[in-house]
């Protein structure tokens, strides 16, 4: 029988997962199959609640990124409404999406990642994490804590709260706009931020000239890019429409709008697995295999739209063919550019005197029946799609959640860094933390993504004592079924997206 | 002979009070905390809740403060072990009865309920939770009845019987189903009696009746009930 090495549960992620990898009989790697073990069932807890109490719902799927779900709710809510928020209102969303998206890649480049990078794949696990960053390099880990609280600040400043300020993003706007006094304090934060950002930036260039390895073996794949662009091609995070790319850089789709997502994305279920796979429905499944995220949103843009930012993109777009980087390694320089970028945005909106005008909210009851919001979360692209009724009643909800678009990438990336770094006669610490920490340059989110409810995915084995499987039940989307044979391995035939 | 005070102990302490009054009224007046939940000043009390539950020495009974009269030489015990068991007993069974969430519930921060919840040591609930469905009825233009969140405590239909005189909310059901119901069985929104007054949602102490895109700290108004007593001069 074939053996299979568990990694359980993964550490230094936002959630709960194992991996799986599947040996052959001469010990060498079939596949590796990233399986996400915790189930959450918002989309079901919120049938029957009214549409008004979803942005504060949804915001508890996540600690970390509730402001990208408060604003994806309220843009749902905004369509169910009927109304276009008033322009004061949606610069105050950006920023606080803002503050969302620094604090948010803030603790997954220093908390999360920087202890593998800066103390190695194979230093000791008990050192390898924040405090011993801290230890080490007390200056990286307080540009970490610095940078954080600088994004929780926005969030707190204009909403009340660091975590779950549910009630000033509403429907049709926000509940009041900040006060002039707390905003000129931030300005003066922004500078000292920005000029982190960029020691961080030069720090990380270092490192990553010693980097080569991981950054060929790290999820160097190809796969389509998915995100949200403005009108000129610039990055986006709030608003926009569509654009896919192909590995080879080509446009495959752009300007689509995100309202129509079901015309260009699929979602598949697997039984081994509480999170769906989302894939480019154009290409099929499985090899509409595609990444979202800073990684996939830097691949499709022209420019990003602030001068520093953009001088570092052209930097980085020179790790790819024609501009597309497929290192999944370099989501970690991909999030720090972006970080640059939001605190060069933010500097912008903290000096815009329309953020203290008094029109911060359009009222209005249900108009239409079917809402559908769309934003760049820190992971990548986040989609609420709400049905209600004329009282504005819930029906059904859909949610697509960033973390979720990456599955077929995740099952990709950790079976190339598992067949290169796993060899089952010398299992090492070392080596298994790789296969971890690929993960971890998704900086995946997996209590939010984790809902596939109604084809719960569930597969009993009973095995003997000499691993011999005796019986076998499967429950998937055809019902439940009898199944004596040994589990198929993973036979995702991603092909190549050209 | 009835104009005398009566003269009795609660807590140890010696008071006066007058014929007819109830030992929450009289606890009150000498600032002895009982808790409460349904009762509410200006309206008939109905001893619903079971948290003002206190302890006559003599008696083997607990007995509601809110509509227990006072007699004399009565010795009340409002704050024992077994009493602070028991109200909290009774906090959870509320807690359990219908859906109370109060990280996503409009009333959070603005509730009696959790407040209570929190004075008296109540932070998690040991019984089965029934997750009720009950339909949300907001056909109305801006007042929303969510039964999920409804405690029964009946403050909303007294206050709608004995203030407003509308009378349009009543009970249906019996027991753990009971349900607070509007006319005769009626959507609020096709209501015939209700004027709109939003007394209820000014009363009521969870989220279960609400109005609509406005801040329930703003809607919630316990004092509406003795202000417009006082206005009216019936007291």
């Amino acid at each position: 029988m074939n053996e299979q090495i568990i990694i359980k549960p993964i550490s230094r992620i936002e959630g709960h997962a194992n991996i799986i990898i599947n040996l052959n009989e001469d010990d060498s790697v079939i596949d590796a199959r990233f399986q996400v073990t915790d189930f959450r069932g918002f989309e079901k807890i919120s049938e029957g609640r009214p549409y008004y109490e979803m942005p504060r719902i949804t915001s508890r799927v996540c600690g970390i990124c509730h402001v990208s779900h408060l604003l994806a709710s309220s843009k749902a809510c905004d369509q169910i409404i009927g109304v276009r928020p008033p322009t004061t209102a949606i610069k105050l969303r950006r920023l606080i999406h803002i503050g969302q998206f620094i604090q948010s890649h803030a603790l997954n480049l220093f908390y999360l990642s920087f202890p593998d990078l800066l103390f190695g794949m194979d230093s000791n696990p008990a050192e390898r994490n924040f405090f011993g960053l801290i230890k080490q390099h007390p200056d990286i880990a307080k540009y970490g804590i610095k940078l954080r609280k600088f994004g929780q600040e926005i969030i707190q400043i204009l909403a009340g709260k660091r975590i779950h300020s549910s009630d000033w993003v509403l429907p049709g706007g926000v509940k009041a706009p900040p006060e002039k006094e707390k905003i000129s304090y931030l300005l003066l934060e922004a500078d000292k931020a920005l000029e982190i950002t960029q020691r961080t930036l030069m720090v990380f260039k270092d490192w990553l000239q010693n980097l080569e390895e991981e950054i060929t073996f790290f999820g160097n794949f190809p796969s389509y890019y998915m995100g949200l662009v403005t009108s000129k091609g610039e990055l986006e995070h709030y608003d926009g429409k569509i654009r896919i790319i192909d590995s080879k850089g080509k446009i495959v789709a752009d300007q689509l709008d995100p309202n129509n997502y079901t015309a260009f994305l699929g979602e598949a279920t697997e039984t081994w697995s509480y999170m769906k796979f989302p894939y480019y429905k154009q290409a099929g499944y499985p090899k509409g295999i595609y990444r979202v995220g800073p990684l996939a949103r830097l691949n499709i843009i022209c420019h990003c739209g602030t001068p520093l930012a953009d001088r570092e993109l052209e930097g980085f777009k020179s790790f790819g063919k024609n501009g597309v980087v497929q290192s999944t390694f370099l989501y970690h320089l991909a999030r720090l550019i972006e970080l640059l970028f939001c605190i060069e945005k933010a500097q912008i909106l903290l000096a815009d005197p329309d953020i203290y005008s008094e029109y911060v909210r359009a009222k209005a009851a249900v108009n239409y029946k079917e809402g559908i919001g769309v934003i760049e979360a820190p992971r990548g692209t986040l989609i609420h799609h709400y049905n209600v009724d004329k009282e504005g009643i819930l029906k059904s909800t859909n949610m697509i959640i960033a973390s979720e678009h990456n599955n077929l990438a995740y099952n990709r990336a950790i079976t190339q860094v598992a067949k290169k770094y796993v060899i089952k006669k010398q299992l090492t610490e070392g080596m298994l933390n790789r296969v971890e920490a690929v993960i971890r340059a998704f900086d995946p989110c997996l209590s939010c993504a984790t809902h596939a409810l109604g084809k719960m995915a569930l597969d009993i084995r009973l095995i003997n004592f000499r691993g011999k499987l005796i019986d076998r039940v499967i429950r998937g989307e055809k019902g439940c079924f009898k199944c004596n044979s040994e589990p198929e391995l993973l036979v995702l035939n991603y092909g190549d997206p050209t | 002979m009835d104009d005398e005070p009566i003269e009795l102990i609660i807590d140890g302490i010696q008071v006066s009070a007058v014929h007819d009054a109830t030992i929450l009224e009289v606890a009150k007046q000498y600032g002895i905390y009982i808790p409460t939940l349904c009762d509410l000043e200006g309206l008939t009390s109905f001893s619903g809740c079971r948290l003002c539950l206190v302890e006559i020495r003599g008696s083997p009974k607990l007995y509601p403060a809110c509509t227990t009269p006072v007699t004399s030489g009565m010795e009340i015990i409002t704050n024992s072990e077994k009493l602070k068991e028991y109200r909290k007993i009774c906090l959870s069974l509320l807690l359990s009865e219908r859906t109370h969430v109060c990280s996503v519930c409009i009333a959070n921060n603005n509730c009696e309920l959790q407040d209570l919840s929190n004075k008296l040591g109540v932070d998690h609930v040991s019984f089965e939770r029934n997750w009720t469905k009950h339909t949300i009825d907001s056909g109305h233009d801006f007042l929303v009845i969510d039964r999920n969140r409804c405690i029964l405590c009946t403050r909303c239909i007294r206050v709608c019987q004995e203030i407003e005189g509308a009378h349009t909310l009543d009970l249906k059901n019996r027991g753990k189903d009971s349900q607070i119901t509007i006319d005769f069985d009626a959507l609020w929104g096709d209501s015939c009696s209700c004027t709109a007054c939003r007394k209820c949602a000014k009363v009521c102490p969870t989220g279960a009746i609400y109005i609509e895109d406005e801040l329930i700290s703003k809607t919630k108004d316990k004092n509406v009930v003795s202000f417009l007593l006082k206005r009216r001069m019936y007291k």
